[in-house]
């Protein structure tokens, strides 16, 4: 029943965040400099030509009428068609959003996968190499910009030694380089935080108790410590991968890959309005939907938060 | 066979080098017999706490430095047992309560685990046995019939609750020699005395040795057969609970028993004992006491007075235990 509710509340969250990000994005996009209708009737369309392209694709209409009836399209979980292509918007997401969610998944599974255990052998075995090894790690994937890191991977592992392919899609081994240029700044992140949130945990009082109850070394860290340290790793985590989505926009563009990010850019390029409204929508409900799962994860893995 | 479990002789232990050496502990000898409650009573910094710590094994060595002292449980001397061999005893041989038991349990973790898991690393148990057992020890501790508490979080449990399932963990894997480390200090008043009834209890079903570390002097008085006042990283006092508490010899005892309120004592005023306890980087030469001493004479700051015998069971370390006191 809580639980209910609190999805219901959730839901109403998303509502209302969905209301004020397509009112700011509709009347952004239509600010910037550049029409549609010039795009598509092209630089020596006369007036009447152009007029006619606006009546197609409805920006003849007072800005209102236009607003209010895009809400409605939006309400009905319809984006409408894409004004330079003419295509469904709902179409083109459906079939550029598994590449990227798959990109995006593969990105964060890297980064968790370098940095969890690293973050955790860092605070184990404090001032060793191997924490010194994750300060630097940790302190370029801070510093490095995932395009760049994108270049040199591509030169390194497609050009020098080819080991991937250069572009392209079709298997997994396309993605892997994409996905560790992804990942790789979100793994400093998480890398620094489970550190610091494990040597915080080894330094609280129930390891004394665990370490008085003749546990071994073994189950004091990694059964005890861990599972406490864990805790706020996995909201950060989830907040990462909401960025990542975002990130993927750059770095498909890098590896040449048709996600969404490629289509969104594109649209922003040609002002296909119908195109940029829907993929930004589109975008803030899959972030709000996995903030939504992340907090009920915190709340499975942390019993002193219980949904309420 | 003189029925002791646990015999610590001359202990010394100290913190870092040099300039800024501290010892802690100065030369105690402290024993707990077989199913007996024997009190360590002293200031906060008095050495109390680490030596608990370095019976338990859990002092971390550096800082710490153990410097002579032997420690003896039952047949086995535990400062020469490898890391191995003493992790195996704690929890299983020697067991330990602590002062706070909402930080000393683990938060994330349920708190029938945390009994089990015990059961089964130290007893081998496996998971139906040490299941069936973590309920009897839940009756022991006075949470029978509330089998819902094997499946909670500590944070689920009230204070006097999670002290006794605190209680529950250390008793478990029927230790010999129980360190109970100001257990009570953290509860309210009406649930220390609970839980020094279950403490009691236990002892007497259980028939093991307790350590009971404590600077409330009340406490003591309910719980202990033997008493031993420490102050300076050196006992000063050691005697059954009626020596130390209708006859106090040394000048230190007689003071800390002046400064317990009691009902007695109404309309007077209370005494406190003039200056502060010195830190261990400091401690005064000769007796440590000295400076806070009323019958102080020039010979305190020269040398340290040893353990003197009062009568059978009764000593303390003075040099003016013949003078006249008067309150």
């Amino acid at each position: 029943m809580k639980f209910l509710l609190f999805v219901l509340k959730r839901l109403l969250r998303l509502v209302l965040t969905v209301l004020i990000i397509s009112t700011i994005i509709f009347f952004v996009i239509r600010v910037i400099p550049g029409d549609p209708a010039l795009v598509i009737a092209g630089v020596d369309a006369s007036e009447e030509e152009i007029d006619a392209v606006r009546a197609r694709i409805g920006t003849d209409v007072p800005l209102g009428e236009q607003y209010v009836s895009w809400l409605g399209d939006i309400a009905r979980f319809d984006f409408g068609e894409s004004m330079i292509s003419g295509e469904s918007v709902n179409k083109l997401i459906y079939e550029r959003f598994p590449l990227t969610i798959t990109l995006a998944f593969m990105g964060i599974i890297l980064g968790i996968v370098i940095a969890i255990p690293l973050g955790v052998l860092s605070a184990v075995k404090r001032w060793s190499f191997w924490d010194y090894f994750g300060m630097v790690f940790s302190q370029i994937g801070m510093a490095v910009p995932s395009f760049w890191l994108g270049i040199i991977l591509l030169l390194l592992f497609a050009v020098r030694f080819p080991i991937f392919p250069l572009f392209g899609i079709g298997s997994l081994k396309h993605l892997i380089l994409p996905a560790f240029s992804l990942g790789f700044a979100r793994a400093a992140v998480i890398l620094r935080l489970t550190r610091a949130s494990m040597v915080e945990e080894l330094s609280k009082e129930y390891v004394i108790t665990a370490r008085a109850k003749g546990l071994t070394e073994t189950m004091v860290k990694y059964k005890h410590a861990l599972r406490n340290a864990l805790i706020p790793v996995v909201t950060i985590t989830g907040i990462q991968f909401g960025y990542m989505l975002g990130g993927a926009i750059i770095i498909e563009q890098v590896f040449s890959l048709p996600g969404l990010g490629r289509l969104f850019l594109y649209g922003i390029y040609q002002r296909d309005f119908t195109l940029v409204q829907g993929g930004v929508i589109f975008i803030a409900v899959v972030f709000s939907l996995v903030n939504f799962l992340v907090d009920v994860l915190y709340s499975v893995i942390n019993p002193r938060i219980r949904i309420s | 066979m003189n029925g002791s479990i646990l015999e610590i002789k001359d202990l010394k232990i100290s913190f870092g080098t040099g300039e800024k050496k501290a010892s802690a502990v100065r030369g105690i000898d402290l024993d707990v017999m077989k199913g007996e409650i024997h009190s360590l009573v002293g200031e906060s910094g008095s050495g109390k706490t680490v030596t608990s710590t370095c019976v338990m094994g859990l002092l971390p060595e550096p800082p710490a430095i153990i410097e002579s002292g032997t420690i003896k449980y039952k047949d086995l001397e535990l400062l020469s047992l490898t890391a191995e061999e003493r992790r195996k005893t704690r929890g299983k041989e020697i067991a330990m309560v602590f002062q706070e038991p909402s930080k000393y349990l683990n938060p994330a973790m349920k708190v029938g685990e945390q009994i089990t898991e015990m059961l089964r690393l130290h007893l081998g148990m496996n998971h139906s046995e040490a299941l069936k057992r973590a309920i009897e020890i839940l009756d022991l501790v006075g949470l029978g019939g509330n089998t819902r508490v094997l499946s909670s979080y500590p944070h689920e449990l009230s204070g006097g609750m999670k002290q006794r399932v605190m209680i529950g963990i250390a008793i478990c894997c029927n230790p010999s020699l129980l360190i109970a480390d100001e257990p009570t200090t953290a509860l309210d008043v009406t649930l220390q005395l609970q839980i020094l009834k279950l403490i009691m209890k236990l002892r007497r079903k259980l028939g093991m040795g307790i350590l009971f570390i404590s600077h409330d002097l009340a406490v003591v008085h309910d719980i202990s057969d033997r008493v031993s006042v420490i102050y300076a990283g050196r006992i000063v006092e050691s005697g059954s609970r009626a020596d130390i508490f209708e006859s106090p010899r040394h000048p230190y005892t007689r003071l800390l028993l002046a400064s317990i309120p009691d009902a007695a004592k109404r309309g007077r005023k209370l005494a406190a004992i003039s200056g502060r306890v010195p830190d261990a980087e400091h401690f005064p030469p000769g007796c440590a006491f000295h400076p806070r001493c009323p019958l102080a004479e020039d010979g305190c700051s020269q040398a340290q007075p040893e353990m003197e015998k009062i009568r059978e069971g009764h000593s303390a370390a003075c040099f003016c235990l013949s003078k006249e006191w008067t309150e």
